[in-house]
């Protein structure tokens, strides 16, 4: 049981693309021993910024031998027939077997395919893997025509058992593989030769690189937060950029240092984005205040000054950062809100709906329609609106496109706006995605709810809607964050109207006869923000066809008692009455439509109680007044539990009523009258939910 | 062990000149036009080109019109210089190559981490794509290391490494200086001790105005429509001249592709640019770098005529 040791050492490899790469691998080659018929027992890969490896333990030592039978044509059958199967199996005649098989004489061609040997198998799938390994970029490097994802250099491929240590016999691209590596490029550059995986582990670490990409995150954070922790200070999690450190480096050494006195000032934000977009440092801050005073440097090596030129040079660097974002900041702070404003004048927003501008004063507009209903002074939200994306043309955005909004706050609020204002400013993006907070103070809601809206109408009303995995304006994120913000805040509203309110503004904007955003686009949309609550609900575990049928209702824009409406019938399906009650509809339905097409009549008067003949035919007409009493109240309530209580009382009589009642009566007059009754309960189920739009 | 530390800007020059002629590269002069950076010079966009071996280093000056500051802002230019290497086919201890030339300069690798971050290159008026790093000393950003995959539209076969040094950059990194001006151009002890700012401040300030205020939208206009005119022309002519001699003009036709793309920097910088024309422009430019490198694959230099 020979163990596998495989290393493709290679110049630096991208960080984000070591997990992806040792994960692809492991599964590429143990696949491919698996399919060849090669087994093992246990299999672990692992990446550094120059060597992806992978350790395959209990490895078989070759593929069993298995028989192939191959049917070939009759006996008796053309000779070419024959002299084809003979030439494709490679057998003569006299090899092949004759078989009966119903009833026929046929020939049978039987060849034993040897096993193989586990040196054969490996060195086979290697080459495979290495010559079409899925790198999300890869390249061609001197005169070779081997693509890898930066220079590959060396490839180490040993079986090892107790006994023996035997190098695969491979070579790619004129790579021949050995049992020879390198360690650490600067620290431990010199070759060495390993004879087993352990070996290579000892070794490894003697020539400074931890081979683990988790050992080396979990050594940074250890050494980070003790480095911090001595200061008094504590290191701003991170994981993202962690990884990303951690695949810069094969021996990480961590080194803390402080931010300089006249930086300080600059909000948190910057300073913790200068630092990580540009050196990747991690932030380290004050418990209390949150105040961000120092930063984590991870080198890739020890010095013999301990370090202190590395952090010198880095701490350079960061001055000479800070000090551009220092230079933003007061520039920024110098100009006025409005002038920066204005310059979103010339910004464009989209070619067809014209510059930035003119979106923010279609979004001022909308969001004072939609004060009221929120809850927002409308004055408030229609300047918070006018000043939400000012930060787009300062300077600190445009070096840091990341903090807009955040910056626009802090703005804002030192040019004396009222803190929703400012507030609204940077919560107005909100919700992003569907973990993304929602804001809740009414003004940012206004906003946000406009900002979205607006953007939605404008590309409805040019035609650029979103087309399978095609979302450039993200578009369905948009709709779902108007869904989350209005039904998170409770907020009452109907999208029609907010719609057609809005859609003139957005013609303005494109101002083409030929695209309007008319009716049928305002029902188009209400159809789109139909499918994302879909998607949204989904996640609760909510039926797509359950939220068919309360919007078969029509005129179901009103999203916050829509989808209560739904919940309730949702959590109404599971109950005991629900499929008695439902085939009885169903019932009902296909009585009524049959008898109606047969007819060529609807069925749609009062059914009249002085023709019910049957205990059961009454008692219906009791029960269906009863609920229809009960709906009226708990539907203008919106209280949609109420409700399906109501219902469910109709189960009993219902079901009694098909026991013992025969709707084709004898008499045309009580055979109407019985349709009627059936339409009847079909119009007040109907009031609740379209029960004939769920599956079933 | 690393050198002793560097004096001047002039002098990591020169280490670096001597470094890659040691390591066997022509040594080049300057290309004698105006460019945005060293990867315009012939010697590397159209070298990488075609199957002949090359390695070749020089100094280019590189002209950026929107980067002015009118030598106030302690790093950023309109004008400065690139040090630049290409070698084909590339060879397999390029990285060592180049961390030799860093401590050429005097950076010791035992003291510094160095470090090669992923970093794409990609010039989209040149149509030309790489993969490489940017290489950090400290976290400073020092070089840019590239093997170029594709330029003017073909694949490049052998494939070049391309190093690129921003040389007022990493000079002030070394020589430990805050402000490009302060910096000693030549031997702070010479008799004439000169900084950078002696030699450069009054024409970053003049060509900033010119840049952004004075350039002339018409002339430079006219002057985009004529380069492209040319390049178009001089490639339209007949292989063969009068004499019966076969003699393609990729170099001159390539000197107004070069023309064309440092005067839509100059109208960049005078804001007459939108940011729709903008990728207009550099199709306009990508075109004729492409045409240009068509013509180069089928002359000598490149290894004999392609299809």
């Amino acid at each position: 049981m020979p163990d596998l040791l495989l290393e493709l050492f290679s110049e630096e490899i991208p960080a984000r693309m070591q997990d992806a790469a040792a994960a692809d691998l492991k599964r590429l080659v143990t696949n491919g021993m698996v399919d060849r018929g090669l087994t093992y027992a246990h299999a672990e890969a692992f990446a550094t910024p120059r060597r992806l490896v992978l350790a395959v333990e209990g490895l078989a030592d070759g593929s069993p031998g298995v028989n192939e039978e191959r049917k070939g044509p009759r006996v008796g059958a053309p000779e070419k027939a024959l002299e084809g199967f003979l030439r494709s199996t490679g057998l003569t005649k006299d090899q092949l077997e004759v078989r009966e098989v119903k009833g026929a004489e046929v020939y049978f061609a039987v060849t034993q395919k040897p096993g193989r040997s586990a040196e054969e198998i490996v060195a086979e799938v290697v080459d495979h893997v290495v010559r079409n390994f899925p790198w999300p970029k890869s390249m061609r490097w001197g005169a070779g025509t081997l693509r890898w994802v930066r220079p590959l250099h060396s490839i180490l491929c040993i079986l090892s058992d107790e006994s023996e240590r035997r190098v695969v016999g491979l070579e790619i691209d004129g790579i021949k593989a050995g049992s020879i590596t390198r360690g650490h490029r600067f620290m431990a550059p010199d070759a060495f030769s390993v004879s087993s995986f352990e070996d290579y582990q000892v070794k490894l670490a003697r020539a400074k690189v931890k081979l683990s990409a988790t050992e080396r995150q979990d050594a940074i954070w250890h050494d980070a937060t003790q480095l911090a922790f001595a200061q008094g200070l504590e290191v701003v999690e991170d994981r993202g950029l962690l990884r990303e450190v951690a695949g810069l480096v094969e021996w990480p050494v961590v080194l803390l240092g402080k931010i300089e006195e006249r930086f300080l000032d600059l909000p948190p934000e910057v300073l913790q984005t200068s630092m990580k977009e540009h050196q990747k440092f991690l932030s380290v801050r004050e418990p209390e205040s949150k105040k961000i005073v120092a930063y984590i440097v991870v080198a890739n090596r020890e010095t013999a000054d301990a370090g202190a030129t590395i952090l010198d040079g880095n701490a350079r660097v960061l001055a000479a950062r800070l000090s551009d974002a220092v230079f933003f900041w007061e520039n920024d702070l110098r100009t006025p809100l409005e002038d920066m404003t204005s310059k979103l004048d010339s910004v464009t927003f989209q070619r067809d709906l014209g510059s930035l501008a003119s979106r923010i004063d279609r979004i001022a507009a909308l969001a004072g329609d939609l004060s009221p209903a929120v809850g927002a002074d409308a004055d408030l939200a229609v300047r918070a609106a006018r000043l939400a994306k000012a930060d787009l043309s300062s300077e600190m955005v445009y070096e840091f496109p990341e903090l807009q909004g955040v910056m626009g706050r802090y703005y804002s609020a030192r040019a004396g706006e009222d803190p929703a204002v400012a507030a609204a400013a940077a919560e107005h993006y909100s919700p992003l995605g569907p973990s993304d907070q929602v804001p809740t103070a009414p003004v940012s809601v206004a906003v946000a709810l406009a900002e979205k809206i607006d953007v939605l109408a404008g590309f409805w009303t040019i035609d650029e809607k979103p087309t399978g995995s095609k979302d450039p304006f993200a578009l369905r994120r948009a709709a779902l964050g108007v869904i989350r913000l209005i039904l998170e805040n409770n907020v009452r509203l109907r999208l029609s109207e907010v719609f057609a309110g809005h859609g003139p503004r957005c013609d303005a904007a494109v101002n083409d006869a030929e695209r309007v955003f008319d009716v049928e686009k305002a029902a188009d949309l209400l159809g789109f923000f139909a499918d994302r609550l879909k998607v949204y609900l989904r996640d609760e575990g909510i039926r797509h066809d359950v939220i068919d049928a309360c919007f078969a209702l029509g005129g179901q824009d009103d999203l916050v008692p829509l989808v209560a409406r739904v919940r309730a019938l949702q959590e109404f399906l599971g109950t005991d009455d629900a499929p008695n009650l439902l085939a009885g509809y169903r019932r009902a339905v296909n009585i009524l439509e049959r008898e109606e097409k047969n007819d060529g009549i609807e069925y749609s008067l009062d059914p009249d109680i002085n023709f019910a003949e049957t205990d059961s035919e009454k008692a219906l007409f009791a029960a269906l007044d009863r609920a229809d009493a009960d709906l009226r109240p708990a539907l203008a309530a919106e209280d949609y539990a109420a409700a399906m209580t109501a219902l469910s009382a109709l189960r009993g009589p219902i079901d009694a009523f098909f026991e013992d009642t025969k709707v084709n009566a004898d008499s045309p007059t009580v055979r109407r009258n019985r349709l009627c009754l059936l339409n009847r309960v079909r119009r007040v189920m109907n009031q609740v939910a379209v029960f004939s739009s769920l599956d079933g | 062990m690393a050198n002793a530390a560097p004096r001047s800007f002039q002098e990591i020059i020169l280490r670096l000149q001597s470094y890659w002629a040691q390591k066997g590269c022509a040594v080049l002069q300057p290309y004698d036009m105006e460019v945005g950076a060293g990867t315009f010079h012939p010697a590397t966009t159209l070298r990488a080109l075609g199957s002949k071996s090359w390695a070749a280093a020089y100094v280019q000056p590189s002209r950026r019109p929107t980067d002015g500051r009118y030598g106030d802002n302690p790093n950023r230019l309109q004008h400065y210089y690139q040090y630049q290497v290409l070698i084909k086919p590339s060879p397999p201890d390029l990285q060592e190559l180049y961390l030799g030339s860093l401590e050429a300069i005097g950076i010791d690798n035992t003291l510094h981490d160095i470090r090669f971050v992923e970093d794409d290159w990609e010039s989209p008026t040149l149509g030309a794509w790489g993969l490489g790093w940017e290489v950090w000393c400290d976290g400073m950003e020092v070089s840019q290391f590239t093997y170029f995959q594709q330029v003017g539209g073909h694949d490049c076969s052998p494939v070049s490494g391309e190093l690129t040094y921003g040389l007022e950059r990493l000079a002030m990194y070394v020589l430990g200086v805050d402000h490009v001006m302060d910096m000693p151009f030549n031997d702070p002890d010479a008799p004439i001790p000169l900084t950078y700012g002696d030699v450069f401040r009054q024409t970053e300030q003049e060509y900033s105005r010119w840049n952004f205020d004075q350039a002339d939208v018409e002339t430079l206009l006219r002057h985009f429509e004529d380069a492209e005119a040319e390049c178009g022309r001089i490639l339209a002519a007949a292989d063969t001249d009068d004499a019966g001699r076969r003699i393609v003009m990729a170099h001159p036709a390539y000197d107004q592709c070069i023309k064309a793309s440092h005067t839509f920097n100059l109208l960049d910088a005078r804001g007459v640019i939108s940011v729709t024309e903008r990728q207009a422009y550099i199709g306009r430019v990508r075109a004729l770098a492409k045409a240009c490198a068509d013509a180069y694959l089928t002359t000598e230099a490149a290894g004999g005529a392609e299809a």
